[in-house]
């Protein structure tokens, strides 16, 4: 089953090290992974995709919580949570289908944010199914190269996993 | 007043207790050695390689309870390290390793002896540090020290910058320590022990597996009252060698792989399993799918992660093994099981292993425990064939009076552990039982003995062969011998070269007189070369992935 982790570690060089690492050497798969500040500026939140069942995400979660930088691990999966990924994808688009791909662009609620004679840049941004499917489509024009994001979320609600 | 960060550090340690360092000098560490030498108060032990070093601040922490404290230079220094940091690791030692490394400016341009230590020990270390400014150094120093001692232990390393050591700053020493994402869980949930206690009563067949978490919390005494309270028997592992008193009516010994017949007898038949810092390691479960089928499980640890990692407890309790046996002892009542404790006695009877003809290792290592266990000795051991025997013969009394590589079973761990033992404690006897094969793997160390005048009694069980590995090709690979047959030097014209002294034994009659005169040598080390028969096996031996009852017992 797949799992959103979101992981509050300390602000610190080489946490990102210390976390892939952990996965790595344990035999865990991250399917994605994304790093970012947080308001505060002492404190990073690492989100992560993982795939396994219960007992697998028991232990990550406490072999996480092992790492002296981490401050807290949150499983979103039985949760309400929102998550979104976002997506940039450079199409080729001649003057004949220009018009066809922004359609596309505008019924996915995303945006074409350059514009050159030959090719476009798409930013999209949703869950993974929404950009799976917008790739699908700009597929057939020629995608010449495409970037994700990895997915990013948080839980709904007023609750935080950053309360002191 | 203005200091330089070497001296810096030598406070720092001074201020967290440190009284000794094993290690070894190099470039980039040249100025805390400079700072040492104007110490009076820490005694600085040079080992011959740094993994020595290593191993040697491990036997001390384990031997004292002290967290051991080992330094190296950079590059080379410090990945001499990584087999020590990695035992430390596996047998949750505190240590504190001190890493030269090159100066700011040079780090990530490939320097002379630059490697990157943080990234090779990251996942061999409970934490690390690389020290980026001066004024972080004493905040460094106190966390270091505080990791790895709470908690589960483990080893930390703190990897020091050449610039720093030589930058000038002002000596600042921060009281509390405070790091956000560390805080061990020591008290057990309360409603948890008290289910633990209800299931104690109502156990029939109860047994308490003893771990190394007992000896580094210091539960010993209240485990020994809990078991007597509630007639529990009581088996160890490896690492819980000394947590209960193998003389007790209640100690089984041993079990796992190579453990006594009857403590793997009795953990496969009881109905309460009470495991307590320990770990459920695979040479101790055998096969998880059958282990202790009818059993239910009470598992006590202060690392959460061991949890449900290799066993499901139906009872689990993150904690203190010290605070959270006292609050047991306290709900659980006093209860006789005759029965039991008869079943056992019976399965006591049944087997006896059998020693060879000849001068059997077996014999060697039984004349060796007669003659030294009234000094109570510390025991150390290398890791093979010798190191399983004198689990299963020496019975260890005390807690601290073992130490042996157990998770990671790192060979010529035993020669520089016992270094470290003797120098943490010089008024006791210091017993290393060690092989052929062990010995020459940190053989080096004979000259750290031998230049502290350290009387440590080596007991060779020389069988001319790598011992555990030749057994596993002659039960488990049709008795083909690939490359284990060893030839060896002379030992006892070596370890006299080295400036020791040394005796040899090749019949049994002549163990006797050679360990007395072993014991009489107060000066220097002292080896004995047993030339035991070459082919006898440890048993019971239950083969890697069986269960503990398919036990091959002759």
């Amino acid at each position: 089953m797949e799992h959103i982790i979101s992981v509050l570690v300390e602000n610190k060089p080489r946490v990102l090290a210390r976390v892939s690492s952990l996965f790595a050497r344990r035999g865990y798969n991250i399917e994605s992974l994304a790093v970012g500040p947080t308001h505060d500026s002492t404190i990073s939140r690492i989100t992560l995709v993982v795939k396994g069942n219960a007992d697998t995400l028991e232990q990550i979660t406490k072999q996480l919580y092992k790492l002296i930088e981490v401050i807290k691990v949150g499983d979103f999966t039985q949760t309400n949570y929102v998550d979104r990924e976002l997506a940039l994808i450079k199409v080729n688009a001649p003057s004949e289908v220009r018009g066809e791909i922004v359609q596309t662009v505008e019924i996915f609620r995303a945006r074409v944010i350059d514009v050159e004679e030959k090719s476009l840049i798409v930013e999209v941004t949703g869950t993974p199914d929404k950009i799976d499917a917008l790739e699908q489509l700009l597929r057939k024009y020629g995608i010449i190269e495409m970037t994700r994001t990895g997915r990013i979320a948080l839980a709904r609600g007023s609750q935080s996993l950053q309360e002191k | 007043m203005k200091m330089r960060g070497a001296q810096i550090l030598i406070e720092l340690l001074k201020r967290e207790g440190v009284e000794v360092i094993f290690g070894y000098p190099g470039g980039a560490v040249i100025d805390i050695y400079d700072a040492l030498m104007d110490d009076k108060d820490i005694t600085h032990i040079l080992v011959r390689h740094e993994q020595g070093a290593a191993h040697a601040a491990d036997g001390y922490a384990r031997t004292t309870g002290k967290v051991g404290v080992c330094m190296a230079t950079s590059g080379p220094g410090a990945t001499n390290l990584v087999t020590g940091l990695a035992n430390a690791y596996m047998d949750s030692v505190p240590l504190v390793a001190i890493t030269g490394q090159v100066a700011t400016s040079l780090i990530g341009k490939d320097a002379f002896q630059e490697a990157d230590t943080t990234g090779i020990t990251m996942p061999i270390t409970k934490h690390n540090f690389l020290i980026t400014s001066l004024e972080e150094l004493p905040t460094v120093v106190r966390q270091a020290f505080y990791i790895a001692s709470t908690g589960r232990p483990g080893p930390v390393v703190i990897d020091l910058p050449k610039d720093i050591q030589q930058q000038e700053g002002e000596f600042v020493f921060p009281e509390k320590v405070k790091i956000t994402g560390y805080r061990p869980t020591y008290r057990g949930h309360i409603n948890q022990i008290k289910v633990a206690a209800q299931a104690i009563r109502e156990a029939e067949r109860p047994v308490l597996i003893a771990g190394g978490g007992i000896i580094s919390s210091g539960a010993s005494e209240v485990l020994l009252k809990l078991a007597e309270k509630a007639d529990i028997p009581v088996t160890h592992t490896l690492m819980g060698k000394g947590a209960f008193p193998e003389s007790h009516p209640l100690s089984l010994g041993m079990l796992g792989m190579h453990g006594t017949y009857w403590a793997n007898k009795a953990v496969m038949n009881c109905d309460l399993l009470i495991a307590i810092g320990m770990r459920f390691d695979d040479r101790v479960t055998g096969n998880l799918a059958t282990f202790a089928p009818r059993a239910q499980v009470i598992h006590i640890d202060i690392d959460p992660a061991e949890i449900g990692k290799n066993v499901r407890p139906s009872i689990p309790i993150v904690g203190d093994a010290k605070m959270v046996l006292a609050e047991l002892e306290k709900h659980v009542e006093e209860k006789k099981h005759p029965i039991w404790r008869e079943n056992i006695e019976e399965w006591k009877k049944e087997y006896t292993p059998q020693a060879k003809e000849g001068l059997s290792p077996r014999r060697a290592i039984e004349k060796i425990y007669e003659l030294t266990r009234g000094d109570n000795p510390i025991v150390v051991t290398d890791v093979g064939q010798h190191q399983m025997w004198a689990a299963q013969i020496y019975r260890c009394e005390t807690p601290r009076q073992w130490a042996s590589s157990g998770g990671l079973g790192t060979m010529g761990y035993g020669l520089p552990a016992s270094v470290g033992a003797q120098v943490g404690n010089p008024d006791r006897l210091v017993v290393l039982i060690s092989g052929d094969g062990s010995i020459f793997m940190k053989i080096q160390e004979l000259v750290t003995a031998v230049n502290y005048c350290l009387p440590i009694k080596i007991f060779v069980i020389n069988n001319s062969y790598l011992g555990m590995v030749r057994q596993w090709q002659g039960c488990l690979y049709g008795g083909r011998y690939s490359c284990t047959k060893l030839q060896n030097p002379d030992l006892v014209s070596l370890v006299r070269a080295f400036g020791g002294e040394g005796f040899r034994v090749e019949k049994e009659e002549e163990l006797e007189e050679a360990i007395s005169k072993a014991l009489e040598v107060k000066d220097k080390p002292v080896l004995v070369d047993c030339r035991v028969v070459e082919e006898e096996d440890v048993l019971p031996f239950v083969p890697p992935g069986k269960s503990l009852e398919e036990m091959i017992l002759e």
